[in-house]
């Protein structure tokens, strides 16, 4: 560690870090979910927590995605605040009704005197040939839901502290973390403890020509164009938008009222989108007459994921693909 | 009439011209018995109260009564304390006054408004009481079933020897959620007790035509979960099933089924009797179960034993009725949510506006 205070950490280390917090700061905390106790599953995320606190608190499970998750939501109303963890975001499909019909709805329906306090991780593991039922990126399925806390960390710190801060607030989060995103290395502080109903989505760097939004690891390709294209002068705003619901999309519209020109990434479908839905938002409230160019939103085709690598290299959304579009849309 | 495919496993059970004279009370506690006895008639009057309520049309939201089921969750809360926790399915009025929930707030909750077991945002099918032990219940057949898993995992961690009780129907055990449930609940040695309340349908379908075979019990079996399956009707025979399934799982043994047959004298929803809805329900079906009557089997019995007699029956029917019309008449006056409700509720915390 650097006098700063700052260790070099990967983005899967420091899930792993916001884990051992957690379990070691909070007796009420338990992990569930399948592969927990195999190296397999989950990367560099959670290695040896088992080890470390016991299979008590650290559970692999029956491959029953719902009563997992829905034995969660139980506990979470019983003083407990599990996470339960899918390794694949696929497979949580299964696990729906506990997710959208119970866990989203028992606060409101109850009359706020039942708050499933339950955090429930999806990772995204996607390329290398997985195919259609190993590759989905769904939050903005889990977004469309009132009750719901959606968070998408993309730099190593909130890799960390949006699991702590989710894991300590009250209402259920879902949690996605990308598998892609586990390598990268950033600056981390020491855990910082946040409330989660008081943060907001960020600007990461300020800009004045156009704003990039993106979560997760677009937010990274967004990122590695504004690097390449501050070469050529252009000069990109990033909003990280790690917080999908409630989605705070004031920091984009902030942003677009100082550049005119908005690009949206998101690694996931648009009808219905993430991507869609903050420029929707945007253009409401952003007066016609301050818009350069009409807003671009860049997702993956309206297919499942194929198999074979040259499909694979024409589905998955790249640098250049990014690049490409801000050039475009500053060029007319 | 469609085939059947079911295996007719339950005997007399599931044959009304069976089991239709007054229990066996030899050896129970009297004062037990008047409870019993008081408590199915407060949650057979207030449904019956319900049924009216609906037909005026001042119940609005779905009601699903379970007139004729009285004994099933009278018999098991006699064994539960408030700090097991309870969760319910669509018909759970019975199972939150059975705990003692308050007949005044289940009034208010039905007619939508804000003093409520759940401030008038949940209605008949949404209901709790946690002051009581109830945790909930819910519509989404078998949707609470793994809740009550996870709930029994926080009782088993907290290590008080607290309970928790998962009712459902036998619809819901033709859910997935049911099989994983018993088998997380088996696997991790869980202290919850699964209570099948199998009155033969689901919404309009009889379970000759949905299961190959009538004795949902099969399925604990195969989980390796211990087994009683009991007249649904018969408030004794139930609260002994219930004694000795929770008194294992109190002393860490693992979870428990309790099977209890019975029938719905009134339809899936509402105050008809779906006699005209299903294949096979009909009147002459119904009028034979309600010779299965558990209140009447009941009163007979302490009748017969000198514990009672019919004026003092005649006396508790018109406590209740009177207490339950109070109720009612409350819950018509008081008001509804206000405005706020529909956004304040939705998360525990709220920093910045919707």
């Amino acid at each position: 560690m650097s006098v700063s205070g700052l260790k070099r950490s990967t983005y899967g280390e420091a899930i792993l870090e916001g884990f051992t917090y957690l379990l070691e700061n909070h007796e009420e905390v338990f992990v569930i979910g399948q592969g927990l106790w195999s190296p397999w599953y989950v990367g560099s995320s959670m290695t040896d927590l088992d080890k470390k606190f016991g299979i008590e608190r650290v559970m692999d499970s029956p491959v029953s995605e719902l009563a997992c998750t829905g034995a969660a939501v139980g506990a979470s109303l019983f003083g407990y605040r599990p996470i339960v963890v899918h390794p694949r975001m696929d497979f949580m499909l299964y696990a729906m009704d506990p997710i959208v019909n119970q866990a989203a709805k028992w606060s409101h329906m109850l009359g706020g005197q039942a708050h499933p306090a339950v955090t429930i991780r999806g990772i995204i593991n996607r390329g290398g040939e997985q195919g259609a039922q190993h590759s989905q990126a769904l939050h903005s399925w889990f977004a469309h839901i009132p009750g719901l806390r959606v968070v998408m960390p993309a730099t190593v710190e909130d890799a960390r502290d949006l699991l702590i801060a989710g894991t300590l607030c009250d209402d259920p989060v879902i949690y996605i973390d990308d598998r892609w995103l586990y390598h990268i290395e950033e600056d981390l502080s020491p855990p910082r403890i946040h409330d989660l109903a008081s943060l907001g989505n960020i600007v990461r760097r300020e800009g004045k020509d156009i704003t990039l939004a993106a979560s997760s690891y677009s937010f990274h390709q967004c990122q590695q164009a504004a690097d390449e294209l501050a070469k050529e002068g252009i000069d990109c705003e990033l909003v990280d938008l790690r917080i999908l619901n409630p989605l705070d999309i004031d920091p984009v519209i902030e942003s677009v009222q100082k550049t005119g020109n908005l690009i949206v990434v998101d690694g996931g479908w648009q009808t219905c989108g993430l991507a869609s839905e903050v420029v929707a938002g945007t253009c409401v409230a952003v007066d016609p007459s301050v818009w350069s160019n009409p807003p671009v939103r860049i997702n993956l085709p309206a297919t499942p994921a194929p198999t074979s690598k040259p499909l694979e290299e024409l589905y998955y959304i790249n640098t250049e693909e990014i690049i490409t579009a801000v050039r475009t849309m500053l060029e007319k | 009439m469609y085939p059947e495919y079911s295996v007719k496993e339950l005997g007399f059970l599931s044959d009304p011209s069976f089991h239709n004279s007054p229990i066996d009370i030899r050896g129970c506690d009297a004062d037990t018995l008047q409870h019993q006895l008081r408590m199915m008639l407060i949650i057979r009057v207030a449904e019956e109260k319900i049924a009216q309520l609906v037909i005026e049309s001042l119940a609005r939201c779905p009601c699903h009564l379970g007139i004729g089921q009285e004994a099933i969750a009278t018999g098991i809360s006699s064994f539960l304390r408030a700090t097991d926790r309870v969760f319910g399915a669509h018909r759970s009025h019975s199972h939150y006054l059975a705990l003692g929930g308050s007949i005044t707030e289940l009034m208010d909750e039905i007619l939508g408004k804000a003093s409520g077991c759940s401030k008038g945002m949940g209605g008949s099918m949404h209901l709790y009481g946690k002051e009581v032990g109830f945790a909930g219940s819910v519509p989404i057949v078998a949707g609470t079933i793994p809740l009550a898993v996870g709930a029994a995992l926080a009782a088993k961690k907290d290590g008080n020897g607290d309970i928790a009780v998962s009712y459902f129907g036998d619809g819901a055990s033709e859910e997935g959620s049911f099989h994983e449930s018993l088998n997380l609940a088996s696997s991790y040695k869980l202290p919850v007790l699964f209570v099948c309340e199998n009155n033969f349908y689901a919404s309009h379908l009889d379970i000759s035509y949905r299961q190959p075979s009538d004795r949902i019990s099969r399925f604990a079996d195969a989980h390796n979960i211990p087994v009683e399956l009991v007249d649904g009707n018969d408030v004794v025979a139930v609260a002994n099933a219930a004694r000795r399934l929770t008194t294992a799982m109190r002393e860490g043994q693992g979870p428990g089924f309790l099977e209890a047959v019975t029938y719905r004298w009134r339809g899936h929803v509402g105050p008809d009797e779906n006699i005209d809805v299903g294949v096979r329900r009909k009147v002459e079906d119904i009028d034979a179960w309600k010779k299965r009557d558990p209140i009447r089997r009941l009163a007979d019995a302490m009748v017969a034993a000198g514990i009672m007699d019919n004026n003092a029956f005649k006396a508790v029917q018109t406590d209740v009725e009177t207490e339950i019309s109070i109720a009612v008449e409350n819950a018509r006056t008081a008001p509804y949510p206000g405005n706020n409700a529909l956004t304040d509720y939705v998360f525990a915390s709220l920093e910045r506006p919707l």
